[in-house]
């Protein structure tokens, strides 16, 4: 049977729809996906993200055994700054991309995908070898996240410190209405926003604080729909559908992530094979020319040649197009390239694009 | 949910009104709900033929693709054109302005197949119940 987030009851008597996910029942939406999405682009959302996994990774090796698990350099991480990256096997495949918090001077908190949290706990212990204290605190916390223009706004009366000072990709401990939190200025949806862990008994009594405090704000309850349609604007990647074992960093456009200059971790001879003999295939970003959504598993053309495979695709709610992220050959990869989607029994016009789709307008 | 009582109702959650041997078609207000934010919907041409359990067109919602079946079969006389720029219609006024097709029927005997409107309802709510 799938698992419930401590939010389940809020969710029924907000009249979600509940799906299953990653082994979770989980909100698809409340009132609508658009609607949802674009009151995140122009107002602010509220998340139950408590599916979510948190792996705690600590003591005095702790730095050490991120830097052998990590294709970054955790050693740039300082005290409560936070790093996206990814988890590769031997084989440089992503086993999982997670957000990296440095908690505490030897305490790393791991968020990670919710149907990874099994596989992740066993190949961190599997590398740990005892040499750092490691805790699955997945059950432990709940994960409730607010984003949007407003959130600041919203979030600020209800917490203990001073958010202007908090800067993008950092936390700090605090409270959120009384209640203790670890406060991150973290998303996945191209907005400003905040995530808040919480401990799961408390996860009700903040979801309803935070929904009270951004009435007045336009908040509103944002289930997984919405939440993959601003994924994908932002050009952010979805394990399991554009990122996987048998798709490394490299070439789900990560270059960026991945450090080869530091001292060894898992997967590295391998990119630096990969790097070195060339990229089989390289993630994309696809806008369509006209009509038609292209969708996760449609085939990519160009002329009479399969070009490559759509990993997620959606009709954007923002620009009004539809967009995808998928996977070609590198030569295909140029942006301005022209490809057809193939879409049921037509193959519709397509240009390879630089992503994000949609960026948010700075301050 | 609505259901209006003049209409008759196929398995796969079309409806059907019929005047003069010509069919309109759409999908109901159930299936609009379930589908949730239509974002686009492709139908046949006119002329076209459909048979009775096939699909003849294809409704997008952000997160779905779906097919339209044919409730009936027969030759296409009209089709809603405005859908195609103004698909959120489906979920707006599914029994009236997101009709979708026109039919000339070729067999006005498959009519007996559809389901009146409180055979639907019951239908609907079996099919609820095995969710």
């Amino acid at each position: 049977m799938a698992k419930r987030t401590p939010l389940y009851d809020t969710h029924r008597s907000l009249g979600a729809r509940l799906v299953e996910f990653g082994g979770w029942e989980m909100p698809v939406q409340y009132r609508g996906i658009l609607a949802e999405h674009h009151s995140v682009r122009t107002q602010a959302g509220l998340f139950d993200l408590s599916h979510m996994g948190e792996i705690e990774i600590s003591g005095p090796r702790a730095l050490e055994v991120c830097q052998e698990l990590l294709v970054t350099d955790v050693a740039r991480v300082q005290l409560s700054q936070a790093q996206y990256s990814v988890l590769c096997n031997e084989q440089g495949g992503c086993i999982d991309d997670v957000v990296v918090y440095r908690t505490a001077e030897e305490c790393y908190l791991l968020c990670v995908n919710a149907a990874n949290i099994d596989k992740d706990w066993q190949w961190i212990d599997e590398h740990n070898r005892q040499r750092a204290t490691i805790r699955n605190l997945s059950d432990e916390y709940a994960l409730v996240a607010l984003q949007g223009p407003r959130a600041a706004e919203i979030v600020q009366p209800l917490v203990t410190c001073e958010l202007s000072r908090l800067r993008r990709y950092w936390s700090t401990a605090g409270e959120v209405a009384g209640h203790r939190a670890l406060i991150a200025r973290t998303g996945y949806t191209g907005e400003d926003g905040f995530e808040l862990f919480v401990a799961a008994s408390e996860a009700k009594a903040v979801w309803q604080a935070c929904e009270e405090a951004g009435r007045q704000c336009g908040l509103v309850p944002v289930g997984l729909g919405a939440r993959d349609t601003l994924r994908l604007e932002a050009g952010l990647l979805l394990y399991g559908n554009d990122l996987d074992a048998e798709t490394s960093p490299l070439e789900a456009g990560l270059r960026r992530l991945v450090q080869f200059g530091k001292d060894h971790f898992l997967g590295r001879e391998a990119l630096l094979q990969q790097q070195a003999l060339g990229l089989k295939k390289q993630l994309i970003g696809l806008r369509m020319e006209t009509g038609g959504i292209p969708r996760h598993g449609y085939r990519l053309w160009q002329g009479e040649e399969t070009a490559g495979v759509v990993t997620s695709g959606t009709q954007s709610p923002t620009l009004e197009v539809g967009i995808a992220l998928g996977y070609v050959p590198p030569a295909l990869a140029t942006p301005s390239t022209e490809l057809t989607v193939e879409i049921r029994t037509r193959r519709v016009p397509a240009r390879v694009v630089a992503l994000p789709f949609y960026r948010r307008e700075k301050e | 949910m609505e259901i209006p009582k003049t209409l008759r109702y196929s398995r796969e959650h079309e409806w059907v009104a019929v005047e003069d041997g010509i069919a309109t078609i759409g999908i109901t207000d159930y299936a609009q709900e379930q589908l949730g934010d239509v974002v686009y919907v492709e139908l046949p041409e006119v002329g076209a033929q459909v048979i009775k359990d096939e699909p003849f067109g294809v409704v997008e919602s952000v997160k779905a693709v779906s097919d339209v079946f044919a409730p009936l079969s027969g030759t296409v006389t009209e089709v809603n054109g405005p859908l195609a720029d103004s698909p959120e219609i489906v979920n707006d006024d599914p029994y009236g302005d997101a009709w979708m097709i026109r039919v000339e029927l070729s067999d006005p005997g498959e009519l007996d197949d559809l389901m009146s409107a409180a055979e639907y309802e019951k239908f609907v709510e079996e099919e609820q119940d095995d969710v």
